[in-house]
């Protein structure tokens, strides 16, 4: 091609969303109805018009997926891209290119089958549930998507509009694997609380069927059965029976959620400057965050995690939320793998969350054990008053257990600078470690409540543009925190120290 | 630069190393602006408690021991809270950061550097209107950094937010 030519801005055409799509989003849904159409259909018992409205049912998500084809339509142009949408109310989003910060594919059971993924371009800006700020494309096929993905990332625009104008990728990519799926990290899934959420939610659906149906327990004769049985135990034994059936099935479930949302688990770093993440086993989801917006990784060990030594690690990064799905670097795994993969991803031999950190005054265990104890004395209090005597008597029993939390919090309290990272830890339940870049803090706050002010203790809290937005160093020391922010960041805090001669 | 030689002092004299307080007070105004507040926010609490001990006919004592209570706090909270806060307040703005000391009880500086600003806005709500007051916020791009200066007479608010404004367009980047 001539140079002129790559100088002008290619004309674009209007894409449509894949044809297949009239097939897939009708299905997507429909796998999502099926309890509720069975639920119509068998249970209603043959009634005509049940059978009649789950047929309409059908007829209007058909419909449905029919207009969202016809009245969607995307395209990139040099600096935007672009979508309309919707019949009754028309949407025009358009996302600045230079703003795209990630890029998510997202394939569900319905799209893999006919070969599609959905996109979704995200700017970072104050992410809320697909508010503002982000443009999903859903879907178009997959080789689309690869192509879009790394013509969205790449920021050389040259090379891009070339390929935009020859619509296929801008470069064979290269990938170097980081981190990839290990059958055995399975052992960490019951240590989630997935197993026991997904248990305790289908019981919950499974209830409102029940009773959405009509359905009671006499109905049923084995059940019955079971129930006069139940009746006749002696109540400790159906106590720790109950106990073992909700415990294994909170098992069972965990490895099933472990592996849908994690099978195939793969970091990569492409050559196009991106992380990737991809992983799943019925829906398939590959996040990329520009490694530009990296600031740091975070290693997080929620507390039964962290008493079988396994840990998750997610990315610090600008327009990222640590706590979304987004931002996952690694699954529940052996900590050991933690730490190696905030080491490859922020391209250090040893990971900064592996630094030794320096730990805080013993006052400040004080502080913790105080704060983790008094709550539950004014609940004993309280209940002493307006309760029957067991309460607060049970309430004073856990004194001991609120202490021992005290005290893990203490133990998790530290701190540390290497040349580029200001690493802190805290936390019982979660306990977090964070690598925050020091070239990524963009401000402090310094606080002292009433009590830290006594005992010479200050919460000194980095400010950033990436991850929570703040990280903490708690009950720190007040001089060693200040000398700490002050030699993280060069120059900001100097001018407003007093330090004598 | 700074900390190498800071080093070599802490091992000596650690035990004087501490911030130093903004140079500008805010305005005197705002002790009535805060004192306001408490007014209203203990009031929204006191009121229900006497219309009950009004209409009840003999009210039980812990009733009245609760209003007394919470008539004592009002007062001491109003009293000394604005008084308090006023000699705590305290910003600065150099070329470089702007500075912040907040609170009483518990108190909080915030440092802001000026390369890192996003937007300067400046807001009155209606008692700083009525005693001619203004906040100026300055916002970062971190969601948890924004530092307001709460209090100061409006001119002096407004010079400020054109002062940061012009030194922010200045300086380059996207401040991320």
């Amino acid at each position: 091609m001539a140079p002129e030519l790559v100088e002008e801005p290619p004309v674009l055409d209007w894409h449509r969303l894949d044809l297949r799509m009239l097939i897939v989003r009708p299905l997507n849904e429909l796998l999502g109805l099926i309890p509720v159409l069975v639920g119509l259909v068998v249970l209603g018992g043959g009634d005509v018009w049940r059978i009649a409205m789950s047929g309409g049912v059908i007829v209007l998500v058909v419909l449905f997926g029919l207009l969202s084809w016809f009245t969607t339509r995307y395209r990139i142009t040099d600096d935007q891209v672009e979508l309309h949408t919707g019949l009754l109310v028309r949407k025009r989003l358009a996302v600045p290119r230079d703003r795209i910060r990630t890029v998510d594919l997202t394939a569900k059971l319905g799209h893999r089958l006919f070969g599609l993924s959905a996109i979704r371009v995200g700017t970072g800006q104050h992410e809320k549930a697909g508010e503002n700020g982000g443009v999903t494309l859903d879907a178009v096929s997959s080789q689309e998507a690869e192509r879009l993905r790394q013509l969205l990332l790449d920021r050389a625009p040259a090379r891009t509009a070339a390929a935009v104008a020859n619509g296929d990728a801008p470069a064979a990519p290269v990938s170097t694997p980081l981190a990839a799926f290990d059958p055995r990290w399975l052992r960490f899934a019951p240590l989630t609380l997935s197993g026991l959420v997904a248990v305790g939610g289908t019981f919950g659906v499974l209830m409102n069927y029940a009773q959405e149906f009509d359905l009671r327990p006499s109905a049923f004769g084995g059940l019955h059965a079971v129930v006069d049985r139940v009746m006749d135990a002696p109540i400790a034994l159906t106590i720790a029976v109950l106990l073992g059936v909700v415990l294994v099935l909170a098992v069972v479930a965990s490895l099933l959620v472990y592996v849908v949302q994690f099978w195939g688990y793969r970091l990569t770093r492409e050559d196009d400057g991106t992380l990737r993440v991809r992983r799943g086993l019925l829906t398939t989801r590959s996040v990329s965050v520009d490694e530009d917006r990296l600031r740091g990784v975070e290693v997080q060990e929620p507390l039964l995690l962290r008493l079988g030594r396994g840990a998750r690690a997610t990315a610090v990064a600008t327009g990222l939320g640590t706590k979304g799905e987004s931002s996952l670097l690694l699954p529940p795994a052996p900590i050991a793998e933690a730490h190696r993969v905030a080491s490859e991803v922020l391209l250090i031999e040893k990971s900064p969350t592996r630094t030794g950190l320096l730990r805080h005054p013993l006052v400040a265990l004080r502080r913790r054990v105080v704060r983790a104890v008094l709550p539950v004395l004014v609940l004993a209090g309280v209940l002493a008053l307006v309760a029957p005597s067991w309460t607060w008597q049970a309430a004073l029993a856990l004194v001991p257990f609120a202490a021992l939390m005290g005290w893990d919090r203490y133990r998790a309290l530290g701190h540390a600078l290497t040349d580029r990272y200001l690493v802190a830890r805290s936390g019982s339940a979660v306990r977090e470690t964070v690598a925050l870049q020091r070239s990524g803090i963009i401000g402090w706050r310094i606080s002292q409540s009433f009590f830290q002010r006594r005992a010479g203790l200050a919460t000194v809290s980095a400010t950033t543009a990436a991850g929570d937005g703040v990280y903490h160093v708690i009950d720190v020391d007040a001089r060693t925190g200040l000398l700490l922010a002050d030699e993280a960041v060069p120059d900001l805090l100097r001018p407003f120290l007093v330090v004598p001669e | 630069m700074g900390g190498p030689v800071l080093r070599q002092s802490v091992g000596v004299t650690t035990e004087q190393v501490r911030l130093r307080a903004p140079r500008h007070q805010v305005s005197r105004k705002s002790i009535t602006l805060w004192t306001l507040h408490a007014v209203i926010g203990w009031t929204v609490v006191l009121l229900p408690q006497l219309v009950v001990l009004l209409f009840v006919d003999s009210p039980p004592t812990w009733q009245l021991a609760a209003a007394v209570t919470t008539g004592v706090l009002a007062v001491a909270h109003t009293l000394v809270m604005p008084r308090w806060r006023f000699r705590v307040h305290r910003w600065e703005s150099t070329p470089i950061a702007v500075y912040t000391l907040t609170g009483w009880l518990s108190q909080e500086w915030r440092i802001a550097p000026v390369s890192r600003i996003q937007t300067v806005d400046t807001k009155r709500g209606p008692l700083q209107q009525l005693l001619g007051l203004s906040t100026v916020t300055v916002t970062t791009a971190s969601a948890a950094g924004p530092v307001h200066i709460e209090g100061l007479d409006h001119e002096a608010a407004v010079r400020l937010a054109d002062e940061l404004t012009t030194t922010t367009d200045a300086t380059p980047g996207d401040a991320t």
